[in-house]
């Protein structure tokens, strides 16, 4: 009897563990940032610091502040959550600096502390990822989803000859963006190439190996298969990786999302001609312009507003206080090796 | 791997996957025949499920990629297969495994960055020995600290996973970071055979023969048996249980620089959730969950029926959101199974007490 309830409670055990696995796990505090003290201060809140994509945007906040003589200060956490940017705000908000631009990791929760900065006279500026339009002056949109939908089916298209068949690795079958994304394709291939064929969509959960097991599936099961898109990062670089060592390799053409580092192997070795992904650089730019043209009252996030952003040249705000980079940036092996994120 | 290995003990070599000491001769033949029978009978679930998926689409084997895929898929989840079984024979379960893959795999491309020349044997080593050594702080806590191991190691998974996180962040390993002669080991082949497979063949081989012929390799199974007894025998029970966990850390290592070399990228979210896949191989092909029973064989051929079965589903027409529930069937069934033999077992062993 012993050695049963022993087993059953073994078994009860393993199915908590089990089920403990399935939620994701944890998270730590950031670190302390700098600060400037004058209203010409723009300081950037990415996500999360040392993440190459945010690298990158501030690359391009940093150069867009040169040009207009401010003071650039980059903050952030370490981890990509919204309790940890809470002080970075703020910290911003007490330094009274000019325009604080932020990627947030959370719509509403970081409110509260947006409200605040503002009260203290700081414009704010969302960029990549947006919170709720009440807490904060301009949205620098990177692409809209009709742009990202467009570039990937125009470069599959180009590179299958406008004809046959077409499949999408996609990432969790729940992904919002990812499937607003697929929806617009769809519709846009049926539109405008009437001979291409979108056949399946399949998902690697954003997965390396579950994305590379669903490329090989998806070439074995569909052996007419021209092309794949695969709109997300982790999904084109596994892809990429399977379709590098495969029979397949310059048969089945691959494009999607993209970065360039990811990426570059499988440009260099000809697997992938050319993929997209909007430039990190130019949206770090283009929201350190918007916070500048804020700062000074030249717009105040109006509907229809307009502003010179450096050499991006002039942007108009849209509805909801959004600005909108424009067309992603298509990488092939001509332009890859200007790119590092 | 073969350090480990002590001289075979000429006097104790009953079949395979029998292993309680003290039990009748009879007893053991005949739970010896069960377990090879399940052993065959996932075996030919497995070539059921080969040719059904060839039948329907014939590029799941007779092309060169499909041939490929389906002997070099399964090496990752061989090598964990075989770590975890030794544990679980034990009477212990190893979920950290997940984690130890992913620090290994992060720790191979890094040595690859950051040490630019580094041999690859080097590394292979060096992953080899960091698993090892995570495995340790499993099998001391386990084996010395006497605190279950489902919980030692559920702690461990996560603060692998947690140190993971840390060192790696958002930082990934690209293809591109990896020198392209490693990389080629990951689809590089002998006559057909990948090179992976023939690692993760020869690893469960070992294995094989470690726990059927050395002395410390049956003092596992009968250690899991019956750990009190075990102890009252005079074997070293924390020594024993110590080194599985050791050895199944080493392959875990080993498994994550597989991994960099077959995947070309690495993510803080590599191994999420496949040591549940290596514990539901060992338990698919037989391995009793409670210790004492099963083969490093029957653990392999459902490492392989696992990861085949994934890859067939899709062939099969089957929608993707149904794939797994297929896969949880399929571990459900193996433990019913497994329930319903061990019972008639028992009855049979009961028959043979009053006849």
């Amino acid at each position: 009897m012993k050695f049963n309830t022993r087993r059953v409670s073994a078994l009860v055990a393993l199915t908590l563990a089990a089920s403990a696995a399935l939620t994701a796990c944890g998270s730590d505090d950031g670190e302390g940032g700098g600060g400037g003290d004058s209203a010409s201060t723009i300081t950037f809140l990415p996500k999360n610091l040392g993440n190459p994509y945010f690298d990158a945007s501030s690359t391009g906040g940093e150069r867009a502040v040169g040009e207009f003589d401010g003071t650039f200060e980059e903050v952030g956490p370490t981890t990509a959550t919204p309790d940890a940017q809470v002080p970075f705000i703020n910290t911003a908000a007490q330094q009274g600096v000019g325009a604080l631009v932020v990627s947030a990791n959370d719509p509403t929760a970081l409110g509260s502390a947006l409200e605040e900065a503002r009260d203290a006279g700081v414009k704010v500026v969302t960029f990549d990822s947006d919170v709720d339009p009440e807490y904060r002056d301009i949205f620098v949109n990177q692409a809209s989803a009709e742009g990202i939908a467009q570039t990937q089916v125009d470069l599959i298209a180009e590179q299958i000859g406008e004809e046959g068949q077409v499949a999408i690795l996609s990432a969790a079958a729940n992904a919002t963006n990812q499937n607003a994304w697929i929806e617009l394709m769809e519709s846009y291939a049926a539109e405008t190439y009437p001979n291409i064929e979108i056949v399946e969509t399949v998902y690697g959960d954003d997965d390396d190996q579950t994305s590379f097991d669903k490329t090989a599936a998806l070439l074995q099961s569909n052996p007419e298969l021209k092309g794949i898109i695969s709109p997300t990062t982790v999904g084109i670089a596994a892809a990429a990786r399977y379709l590098s060592t495969s029979q397949y390799k310059g048969q089945v053409a691959l494009t999607g999302l993209g970065t360039p580092n990811q990426m570059r192997e499988f440009i260099e070795d000809g697997t992938v001609t050319s993929f997209a992904l909007w430039n990190p650089e130019d949206l770090g730019y283009l929201a350190a312009h918007a916070a500048h043209a804020l700062v000074e009252g030249d717009i105040t996030g109006e509907e229809g507003d307009t502003f010179t952003a450096g050499d991006l040249g002039e942007y108009t705000v849209g509805a909801d206080g959004e600005v909108l980079l424009g067309d992603p940036t298509v990488f092939t092996s001509e332009n890859i090796g200007d790119f590092d994120f | 791997m073969s350090a480990t290995l002590t001289k075979p003990e000429p006097h104790s070599a009953p079949g395979p996957g029998a292993g309680t000491p003290g039990r009748g001769a009879a007893a053991r033949g005949a739970l010896g025949a069960a377990l090879r029978s399940r052993e065959i009978a996932v075996a030919i679930f497995l070539l059921a499920v080969i040719a059904v998926a060839t039948a329907r689409n014939d590029s799941f084997l007779l092309t060169g990629d499909g041939w490929r895929d389906l002997l070099l898929t399964p090496s990752i989840l061989l090598l964990l297969a075989a770590g975890q079984m030794m544990v679980i024979v034990t009477r212990s379960v190893d979920l950290s495994v997940g984690s130890t893959m992913a620090l290994t795999a992060y720790l191979t491309g890094r040595l690859f960055i950051d040490v630019p020349g580094i041999p690859i044997i080097v590394v292979v080593l060096a992953g080899v020995a960091l698993g090892a050594f995570l495995g340790v702080i499993n099998g001391v806590l386990v084996a010395y600290a006497q605190v279950p191991a489902l919980v030692i190691t559920l702690g461990t998974m996560y603060s692998y996973r947690g140190i993971m996180l840390t060192w790696a962040g958002s930082d990934r390993i690209n293809a591109s970071d990896m020198p392209s002669g490693f990389l080629a080991l990951g689809t590089k082949s002998f006559l057909t055979i990948p090179l992976l497979t023939i690692v993760a063949v020869a690893v469960v081989a070992l294995v094989g023969y470690y726990l059927h012929t050395a002395r410390s390799g049956r003092e596992l199974y009968a250690i899991g048996s019956d750990p009190d007894a075990a102890k009252l025998y005079g074997l070293k029970v924390p020594t024993r249980v110590l080194t599985a966990f050791v050895l199944c850390g080493a392959l875990a290592g080993l498994a994550g620089v597989v991994h960099a070399a077959r995947y070309g990228t690495v993510s803080s979210g590599v191994g999420n959730g496949i040591e549940l896949q290596a514990v539901g191989a060992a338990v698919i092909g037989g391995v009793a969950i409670f210790g004492g029973s099963g083969t490093v064989w029957g653990a392999a051929i459902g490492a392989v029926l696992l990861v085949t079965i994934n890859r067939a589903l899709p062939i099969l027409g089957i929608p993707d959101f149904w794939q797994r529930a297929v896969v949880g069937a399929l571990i459900l069934g193996a433990v019913v199974l497994d329930r319903i033999l061990a019972l008639r077992q028992a009855r049979k062993f009961d028959e043979e007490r009053e006849g």
